[in-house]
């Protein structure tokens, strides 16, 4: 939180009740419960709900989770003995869940593959670098020393085929590809809809329209079957590529519509600024009106962000191994297969956590496009 | 204010009409505007007068008659309109300055993307326009700090900055508290002192009568009555013109 000189020094001092001062210690808390849990009678009545639910599952989570609980465990029968939670299948089995069925003595490769990768994302995200051509260099590195690694087969790399890469490497590789294909996709159908040009305009809205209604399963099955049986004898494209492809279209078509509505939100007199200078038109769609529409568009298109991010999950359906078909793998193993609810668990907590940062970056773009609005 | 108006045009609309579908919003216009011309349009709402002068550099089209802007046809060719947009300035109503740029690269935008200036040299030319609107010290704001005058100073010097030879003014002080027209209208005054071509759409009659060569009264997509400032205020010869005159002058 930012403090303003002048709000602070005007922020009245709050003068403390009789009944706080006799409370001494709890004063502040009965102050705050008053004023936040029982300020009124309905008020009161979902506060005791509330609280009466909280008291019944409580318990019943610490002991299960924690009081109860086993941490470590050498097989899943050492865990029987526990009553609770036995979190030991994370230690246990966590480098299948993040890596799949890559090679195990050759993890360190998609370890440091994601090490590189998290270091271009935090420039990327990062305001200072915003520079086109700095970007697109950092990215074409970063993609070519991670596919290095994880692909190897030189510098004395054994070589894994995409079929063998899996976990959190994939999720990240379909996430991010189908991000840097999808939005520049996004921009093109956005303004081909509302391009003068029939032709373009025409072809942009069947497009969008049309993969629209069709679920990304479908989409999925496309990509990894029926597109290889279309394309021309010898000519073959990675599955995981074809994938990530398939998602990015449709990640794209979703956007288009987001950056739709920023376009129409840009005021008329901002194009004819813009046309009365004599920019031309290239350089008015990107310097004066994309900027605004993102600035306009940033919550939603956040929010397809985050959803893209969670349906990576989907290419199960094609047998790619992202991150969560690691998990279910690893909770198909009999010797652990009771305790999927911990497994799921850990798992979820790595989604929040990406979304929550990328829901918090979201946040911080929101106030840096504000353009000295206060 | 006579002296320095050539009798070369700068601006010439020759039988000019243009719809809005049904809409017939300027039945053939005739029109010169001579070079180093101080003209001011007004009339009622609706009359046609921000439909003409966006008609002159194409931000909006007409369907007949020609219009010649510094001896080039304007028409379809893309060229043609590239070439005109950068000899004409406009100052719009509502300012239209770019919130998500700073002041200083609201200026230099056109000059280097359009222009092709080297960086330093347009940021110069900037600040040089900026003291001129005498609001330097706010180069380094965004539109959204500065008050509404302020961002009008700024949106005049914008325009200046491409070296126009003719300024185009679309009401430039009706979305203007009162206290902050006089700022923007002493701007015009003095590029009006200087020489520039301008035709302006206002409501300001002071200005009108002070500053203008012509004054031009237009009613429903038509030219009524163009005249000196003294003949148009003093001996009207149109009735419409007349009541019009009674109606905005007596309040």
């Amino acid at each position: 939180m930012t403090h303003d000189p002048v709000l602070d020094r005007a922020r009245p001092v709050r003068r403390r009740s009789p009944m706080e001062e006799k409370l001494g210690w709890f004063g502040p808390i009965y102050y705050w419960m008053s004023k936040n849990l029982f300020s009124s009678f309905w008020n009161s009545v979902v506060s005791l709900i509330c609280i009466f639910i909280l008291y019944k599952i409580v318990p019943f989570i610490v002991d299960w989770a924690l009081l109860s609980s086993m941490w470590f465990a050498e097989t899943g029968e050492d865990c029987r003995e526990a009553t609770g939670a036995c979190w030991a299948v994370i230690p246990v089995k966590y480098r299948v869940m993040f890596f799949g069925v890559y090679p195990y003595e050759e993890h360190w490769r998609p370890v440091l593959a994601i090490g590189l990768y998290a270091l271009a994302v935090a420039i990327t995200c990062t305001h200072r670098f915003w520079r086109l051509k700095l970007l697109l260099v950092v990215w074409a590195v970063t993609l070519a020393i991670f596919l290095m690694l994880m692909w190897g087969g030189i510098f004395g790399l054994e070589f894994v085929p995409t079929t063998q890469w899996g976990g959190l490497p994939l999720t990240f590789l379909i996430f991010s590809s189908s991000m840097f294909l999808g939005m520049p996709i996004a921009i093109a159908l956005a303004l081909g809809r509302q391009s003068k040009m029939p032709v373009i305009r025409i072809l942009s809205v069947f497009t969008i329209e049309l993969t629209r209604t069709i679920p990304l399963p479908m989409i999925l099955f496309f990509a990894a079957i029926i597109l290889p049986l279309f394309l021309p004898q010898g000519m073959e494209i990675d599955q995981l590529l074809r994938v990530a492809l398939g998602i990015a279209f449709y990640f794209g078509c979703f956007q288009a519509e987001v950056l739709r509505g920023g376009f129409q939100a840009v005021p008329k007199g901002q194009y004819e600024a813009a046309d009365a200078i004599g920019l031309p038109y290239w350089k008015k769609t990107f310097k004066i009106i994309l900027p605004q529409v993102f600035r306009i568009t940033i919550p939603s298109v956040m929010n397809g962000v985050i959803a893209g991010f969670k349906d990576t999950t989907m290419v199960i359906i094609v047998g790619l191994f992202d991150l969560l078909t690691a998990t279910q793998a690893v909770v198909s193993d009999p010797e652990w297969r009771r305790y999927f609810t911990e497994a799921y668990l850990f798992v979820a907590l790595v989604y929040f956590l990406f979304t929550f940062a990328m829901s918090k970056y979201s946040q911080y773009l929101e106030r840096l496009f504000s353009f000295g609005r206060r | 204010m006579t002296d320095n108006v050539s009798n070369n045009l700068a601006i010439e609309l020759r039988n000019v009409g243009k719809w809005y579908g049904q809409f017939h919003a300027l039945k053939d216009i005739n029109l010169n505007v001579k070079q180093g011309e101080r003209m001011v349009l007004c009339g009622p709402s609706g009359s046609g007068k921000s439909t003409m002068i966006r008609c002159v550099n194409r931000l909006e089209e007409y369907q007949e008659g020609e219009i010649i802007v510094d001896g080039v046809l304007l028409d379809d060719s893309v060229k043609n309109i590239a070439a005109i947009r950068s000899e004409v300035g406009m100052v719009f109503q509502q300012f239209n300055l770019f919130p998500h740029l700073r002041v200083i690269d609201n200026l230099t935008l056109g000059p280097i993307d359009v222009r092709q200036m080297p960086r330093k040299e347009a940021e110069d030319l900037a600040m040089h326009y900026l003291e001129r609107v005498k609001i330097a010290e706010q180069a380094m704001k965004y539109p959204s700090q500065l008050s509404g005058g302020q961002q009008q100073r700024v949106a005049i010097a914008r325009a200046l900055c491409m070296g126009p030879k003719i300024m185009l003014f679309d009401e430039p002080t009706s979305a203007l508290d009162p206290e902050m027209i006089k700022e923007v209208l002493d701007v015009m005054v003095s590029l009006a002192e200087e020489g520039m071509t301008m035709v302006c759409v206002t409501h300001e009659m002071a200005f009108a009568r002070n500053v203008a060569d012509t004054v031009v009264f237009m009613e429903d997509g038509v030219i009524i009555e163009a005249a000196p400032p003294a003949e148009f205020f003093d001996s009207p010869k149109s009735e419409r013109t007349r009541s019009f005159l009674s109606q905005i002058l007596t309040h």
